[in-house]
């Protein structure tokens, strides 16, 4: 039998059979143990498989020290709440925070799909969009932060109780906030490319030669994806316990 | 078994997906320097892990002077003792072992064991190595700095490794922990690469139990690697913010000379449970590729198929897995709840079984075997003499009872010396003979690796036996000098004396080593083709060594298992695994 050559980038192997002997069948196969699945969306599981390690030992040293130190901790409700006039409300800033960052989800969904569609217009688009959330959500959470400083609040103290509180706080939102910000710059490049149609043209990468095609949104998607889920639960272990 | 058997009729699967086109360096920077091209990479990659080693193996004799000559060398203070302690010990494993084995033997390996034409992302891979390069420079560079290196012992316990009375408790804590903050990153990069490779990048017929177990080691450890560094990540940045921003993430309240430090309810304990989160994996992230590596030169050497090919591929899987659960075995010391230390006690005992089981296999696989004793042979049965031994005291150490008393004494420097010290470096000098022919079309010298491997093997018993003994008789570790007490008799220091000059015995046998590499990369004997008559893809490229893309115009296909030696019926004493069946005598 000679190689066939496939008539698309991702590649089409046999029909795959559903279920647990298709799982099976897929892993004793050769050349690709996930069939149909492009390199550049495996490495990007496989990475947040390794982030999402990161994220939970930053979670778990976090409610280790909560739990150890002797100090109250402080009423978050009360810290993180805002006035606008009248009586504080608490977790406005926040609620509002998380309902950008989900929403951007939904916009990125929309975009992995048009991308496929290869409209390149909508794509960038959306894609634009998903970066302009991403980017008020950090300018928020920035927001946040000057508002703890400008209480009291800083990594090494703090007025409403135990210090670990600002710590944690601070290096957990900032650690996610540096994925939502690596992901704006990435959104942006990749609605650039969209919007030249380098992605109709499997233009080669400028560094890594390779051609690029509109998996790469998908891909992109993931992570964006991922950087919302791990905020769900930042949201619920710091803002809601 | 279908994976051994040849078979007459057998179905090619046709490719999945077209072959991505190769980055082409065009000038000698992009070439030789910023390459692209795995197998430099892994070149680059094992020079500087090498080097980077001699300076740990300089300190390592340094110590030693000091422990066999006490109150003789005027430059050694007990500062820059701790620093040699542990600037060594972080060396040797995580820079020389951890990136030589993935990064060095990963790169060259996997693209060519699997049949493909270099990593998936190639890219990617060169940016791996050039950060791997920066954390080595930062950390060389902590010996520079104010204060000098850390000596907190390579496990950095806080809160001594950033408070008053540690050496190097400014610039060199800190820079350690950039370093190994980079050296994760850099790592992570080049990861990636190897398990995508692994898993999508095979050629056609290579399924996964048909891969050789080196490339099924390098790959398992590297997912323990992906999964087991963050807790070393996080554990690096929480103590980089308690030193630099006064955090007490770890640092409980303390008196410093006798006035309440600035800290506060942090917990030391937590640092410990991250730091071997990573640390126990990390024994077996160098572990894995040894036992691979050692699978497949005994089974080449004795030409002979590997025992139980199965097996050993799923015990790798499940000490793999099984090293996740077993890292408190470390910190029995620590006053945890007796279950605590029940539990992690019983499952290091359990992950003694699949170990045993591979040391057997390896048994059997030279069982009636045809067994050269070439070089790498000799260094592989070492291999399985000094693991088998390491691992022993591994059992009693891993017992709590046993442990208490021996914990913090020279027993647990032999004790992890032999298991992770000597044992994976027979194995990295087994496959830099068996290997280099490949990477340089020329053998090293016989006769300069036959003095090589034994004043090695025979002296590195003689080091660490004797540290054996010192142990059970409580001669401390991290001891600048044990000065006198009542409980170490007076021989200690004549064994001490005895140790250090076995010590700059094997030394000198290194730099003969090193000698042999050099001369031979110029006139060593020619090796030709496939000098071994081994059955793995590495060997069946169109060039020795292999050229940019590995392979020539078509990419190998593979019909068999790796281990196809001296089958009945066929003439010749292996068959390849991309010889196809009809073309076999
Ligand atoms: C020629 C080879 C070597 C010699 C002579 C040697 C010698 C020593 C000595 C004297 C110590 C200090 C013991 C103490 O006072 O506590 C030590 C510690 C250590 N060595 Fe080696 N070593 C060698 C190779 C290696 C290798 C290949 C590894 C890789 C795993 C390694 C890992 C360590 C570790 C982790 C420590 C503990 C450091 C600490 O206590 O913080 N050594 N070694
Ligand atoms: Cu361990």
């Amino acid at each position: 039998m000679s190689p066939q050559k496939s008539n698309t980038a991702v590649g089409q192997s046999a029909e795959l059979k559903p279920g647990l002997v298709g799982l099976a069948e897929d892993w004793s196969s050769d050349q690709r143990a996930f069939k149909n699945v492009p390199w550049g969306k495996a490495m990007m599981w496989i990475f947040l498989l390794s982030d999402t390690f990161i994220f939970s030992v930053f979670l778990i040293g976090y409610m280790t020290a909560r739990m150890s130190t002797a100090v109250d901790w402080p009423p978050v409700s009360e810290i993180f709440a805002l006035s606008f006039g009248g009586d504080p409300i608490p977790l406005v800033l926040i609620a509002i925070m998380t309902f950008i960052l989900i929403t951007s989800s939904g916009t990125m969904v929309l975009a992995v799909n048009y991308g496929y569609r290869k409209d390149r217009k909508k794509t960038t688009i959306l894609l634009l969009i998903t970066a302009l959330m991403g980017a008020s959500f950090v300018g928020m959470q920035a927001l946040e932060w000057s508002k703890l400083i400008s209480d009291g609040v800083r990594p090494w103290e703090n007025p409403f109780g135990a210090s670990q509180f600002g710590s944690a706080f601070f290096m957990i939102t900032g650690f996610h906030g540096f994925h939502v910000s690596v992901g704006v710059v990435f959104l942006l490049l990749i609605a650039r490319k969209v919007w030249r149609g380098d992605y109709d043209t499997e233009k080669k990468g400028f560094f890594t030669s390779q051609k690029g095609n509109y998996e790469i949104v998908e891909t992109m998607g993931l992570y964006w994806h991922f950087v919302d889920l791990v905020w769900v639960f930042i949201f619920a272990f710091f803002y809601l316990w | 078994m279908s994976n051994g058997a040849i078979e007459d009729t057998q179905v090619i699967p046709a490719a999945e997906i077209e072959e991505v086109e190769l980055y082409h360096a065009h000038s000698f920077i992009t070439k030789w320097v910023f390459s692209q091209d795995a197998k430099i990479i892994a070149i680059q990659y094992s020079t500087t892990a090498i080097l980077i080693g001699l300076v740990g193996l300089v300190l390592s004799w340094l110590m030693r002077l000091q422990l066999g000559y006490p109150d003789t060398f005027s430059f050694i203070d007990p500062e820059s003792y701790l620093q040699y302690v542990t600037m060594h010990g972080m060396i040797m494993v995580v820079y020389l072992l951890t990136a030589l084995f993935l990064g060095g033997f990963g790169n060259y390996l996997i693209p060519l064991m699997v049949g493909a034409r270099d990593m998936v992302f190639p890219y990617l891979n060169m940016l791996s190595f050039w950060t791997y390069l920066l954390a080595t420079l930062i950390l060389t560079a902590s010996f520079f700095v104010p204060g000098g290196a850390t000596g907190a012992g390579w496990t950095l316990y806080p809160p001594q490794a950033i408070s008053e009375g540690t050496p190097g408790i400014n610039g060199g804590i800190i820079l350690m922990l950039v370093s190994l903050t980079f050296f994760i990153i850099g790592f992570t990069m080049g990861g990636l690469n190897y398990v995508v490779t692994v898993l999508q990048a095979r050629t056609r017929g290579m399924s996964l139990m048909r891969m050789p177990l080196t490339v099924w080691g390098i790959f398992v450890a590297t997912i323990l690697a992906l999964l087991a560094f963050p807790a070393l990540l996080v554990a690096s940045i929480m103590m980089t913010f308690d030193k630099l921003l006064g955090t007490s993430f770890f640092m409980p309240e303390m008196l410093i000379q006798g006035e309440i430090g600035p800290n506060e309810n942090g917990s030391p304990l937590l640092f410990q449970h991250l730091f071997w989160f990573f640390g126990h994996p990390e024994v077996y992230i160098v572990a894995l590729p040894a036992f691979g590596v050692v699978s497949d030169i005994i089974s080449t050497h004795a030409r002979k198929n590997i025992f139980g090919y199965r097996m050993m591929v799923w015990a790798i899987v499940g000490i793999g897995g099984l090293s996740f659960i077993v890292w408190a075995h470390h910190m029995y010391v620590s006053g945890m709840n007796p279950y605590f230390g029940f539990f992690f006690a019983t499952t290091t005992l359990i992950i003694a079984v699949p170990t045993a089981l591979k040391l057997y296999n390896w048994v059997f696989t030279l069982y009636k075997g045809n067994i050269h004793l070439t070089i790498p042979m000799l260094f592989c049965v070492a291999f399985i003499l000094t693991f088998l031994n390491g691992g022993i005291t591994g059992l009693f150490l891993g017992n709590v009872v046993v442990d208490i008393p021996l914990s913090d004494t020279m027993f647990v420097v032999a004790h992890f010396h032999m298991v992770m010290g000597i044992a994976p470096v027979l194995v990295i000098f087994a496959a830099i003979y068996h290997w280099f022919p490949l990477m340089s079309g020329r053998f090293l010298n016989e006769f300069w690796g036959q003095v090589h491997f034994w004043v090695t093997f025979l002296g590195s018993y003689l080091v660490y036996f004797p540290m054996h003994y010192l142990g059970f008789v409580g001669v401390p570790r991290r001891y600048y000098e044990i000065g006198e007490t009542s409980f170490v008799p007076e021989s200690a220091a004549t064994l001490n004396e005895f140790i250090t000059i076995m010590v700059l015995i094997v030394g000198v046998a290194q730099i003969i080593f090193i000698i042999n590499i050099i001369m031979s990369i110029f006139n060593g004997k020619l090796a030709g083709k496939n000098p071994w008559k081994a059955t793995t893809l590495e060997w069946q490229t169109e060039t020795t060594p292999p050229g940019h893309g590995n392979f020539g115009k078509e990419l190998p296909i593979c019909y068999r298992w790796a281990y196809e030696y001296s089958p009945p019926g066929v003439k010749t004493d292996f068959v390849p695994q991309n010889l196809a069946p009809d073309k076999i005598k």
